[in-house]
């Protein structure tokens, strides 16, 4: 079965809920793992990295968790079908770029995704909706203590899990969460909330991690450090800032619609203007404009509109899921004709707004 | 503002220094600042501090001027031009290789030098030092009580090595 049949469908996959969702739109835990004995992906020969490979998707299969999972060697895997795990936040780019020798183990349900030779052997995340920090950590965990009984992981005493990067070594832990912050923009407060969450030793980054712009505002927050501190405190410390950021994002928000109610109609309504009538868009420009219609679907301004549409054309106007409502090779110039036909169609089942 | 190394005091002494013909300015704590040396200006490099593996320079320089040969690792063959070159490791033995110049630069990346987190079952928990000098010092009495003055000289070294070890606790060969 190929990945785009195994997937969920963005209907779906848009429906899930979690707490917190106003704003944060999903949590993750990623925890980086090398074999002993072993030299990391970058640097060992094939041979070994399909040695390792074998072993930790021996080791997988025996874990009850993932039952039923899709395991795949990322040479078969197309791609079209890399593009669309890499839109749904699944894999990075640089595993996107893999092929022999690396692989991917994928839940239907995307709770548990492990890349297997990416830049350390294993890269194991959960990624659940909503502010759900605690209980991905707690699910990775458990799938780190099932395979750590059937392989032998690289660990010292004194440095923790041995990675690739010593950024990484220690507890190998990156915890990270994706916030929706259209009003900290709006209020031009999203400059001094970065670089106050930076002082406090976190990374801010953009919609597709590190190096990427903040598409749609989406931000995503996370720990920098992995030595020095237990897990279980990484998480509680960045569940602190994230409850801070969403009271700073509330509270903007709820500022923003007393004082400057007509910049936010304003804001609304234009974005609900272009994306029901535009007939060329590209990408970047709906992230932007989604992620206002979000705002005001958040602030009441669309009544008995579902939050699931917008998350759900978040998706599908991407590139790869566009392309793959179609039969042949898509170029830029089609994809944003097809992706305003597909918003136009979609969004007739939305009223304008009411600025009320 | 904190202390940009330990990121948990405020900062108490602030330098800039100008090298390459750009400034470069950190602010630490008073416990950071003594750790470093920095009340010693003379011979202290901020460049030094910051970029932590800079230390390392006169070794490679000297390898390539034909003096001894640069660190390589025995188990990988990676090697130390490898590691400025890609900022990654071979190997997870690269670790012991590399030991001398990755300690200022994880003390610098890092909270702390020490991983306090999870431990896999497979792997022995690490003996606590301060049991091991609770049990020397209950042998060190236990020798005076019986007048054995030989023993109890030698316990008493074993001992001041130990404390010693244990307010460094990373290994980091000088």
């Amino acid at each position: 079965m190929s990945v785009h049949e195994f997937l969920a469908s963005p209907a779906e996959a848009s429906r899930r809920r979690g707490p917190q969702d106003r704003i944060v739109m999903s949590s993750r835990v990623r925890l980086a793992r090398n074999l002993r004995g072993f030299a990391f992906p970058g640097w060992a020969k094939k041979s070994d990295r399909q040695r390792v490979l074998q072993a930790i998707n021996d080791a997988a299969l025996a874990l009850p968790q993932l039952q039923g999972a899709f395991m795949g060697a990322m040479e078969s895997i197309s791609t079209q079908d890399k593009q669309l795990l890499v839109e749904r936040h699944l894999i990075s780019r640089e595993h996107a770029a893999r092929k022999e020798g690396s692989g991917l183990i994928l839940r239907q349900d995307e709770s548990l995704c492990l890349m297997v030779n990416e830049e350390d052997h294993l890269r194991m995340q959960s990624l659940l909706p909503g502010l759900q920090i605690r209980a991905a950590w707690e699910a990775i965990d458990a799938v780190d203590t099932g395979l750590e009984g059937r392989v032998e992981f690289a660990f010292s005493p004194v440095l923790g899990y041995l990675t690739s990067c010593p950024t990484n070594v220690g507890t190998a832990i990156r915890v990270s969460a994706m916030l929706h912050l259209p009003g900290l923009v709006l209020a031009d407060q999203i400059q001094p909330t970065i670089e106050a969450v930076s002082k406090l030793g976190m990374a801010v980054r953009g919609f597709y991690g590190e190096g990427t712009d903040a598409l749609g505002n989406v931000f995503q927050v996370s720990n920098q450090r992995t030595l020095g501190e237990s897990e279980p405190r990484i998480v509680e410390r960045l569940e602190k800032v994230l409850h801070q950021l969403i009271e700073n994002e509330e509270n903007a928000r709820a500022l923003l619609l007393e004082q400057k109610p007509k910049v936010i109609f304003n804001h609304v309504g234009r974005a609900y203007g272009t994306l029901a009538n535009a007939h060329i868009i590209s990408s970047k420009e709906t992230m932007n404009l989604l992620s206002l219609l979000r705002l005001g679907v958040e602030l009441g301004l669309f009544p008995g509109a579902d939050v699931a549409l917008i998350n759900e054309l978040f998706i599908v106007t991407q590139p790869a899921h566009l392309q793959q409502t179609s039969e042949h090779k898509l170029s830029a110039d089609e994809r944003d004709v097809l992706r305003a036909s597909l918003l136009r169609e979609r969004l007739r089942a939305l009223p304008p707004p009411k600025a009320a | 503002m904190l202390c940009s190394i330990c990121q948990l005091n405020e900062a108490k002494v602030h330098l800039a220094q100008v090298v390459n013909g750009k400034v470069q300015k950190i602010d630490l704590c008073e416990s950071c600042s003594h750790e470093k040396g920095v009340s010693d200006t003379a011979g202290y490099a901020l460049a030094e501090m910051l970029l932590g593996i800079s230390g390392a320079k006169p070794a490679e320089e000297k390898a390539a001027g034909g003096g001894r040969s640069q660190l390589r690792c025995p188990a990988c063959g990676f090697t130390q031009a490898d590691f400025k070159k890609t900022a990654r490791l071979g190997c997870p033995e690269c670790y012991e290789t590399f030991a001398e110049p990755l300690a200022g630069m994880l003390k610098n990346m890092h909270r702390g030098t020490k991983h306090t987190g999870k431990v896999p079952r497979s792997t022995p928990a690490p003996r606590d030092p301060s049991e091991d000098l609770r049990a020397l010092q209950a042998q060190l009495e236990q020798a005076i009580r019986a007048e054995d003055f030989e023993r109890a000289a030698r316990l008493r070294d074993q001992i001041k090595e130990l404390k010693g070890r244990l307010q460094t606790p990373v290994a980091t060969p000088p």
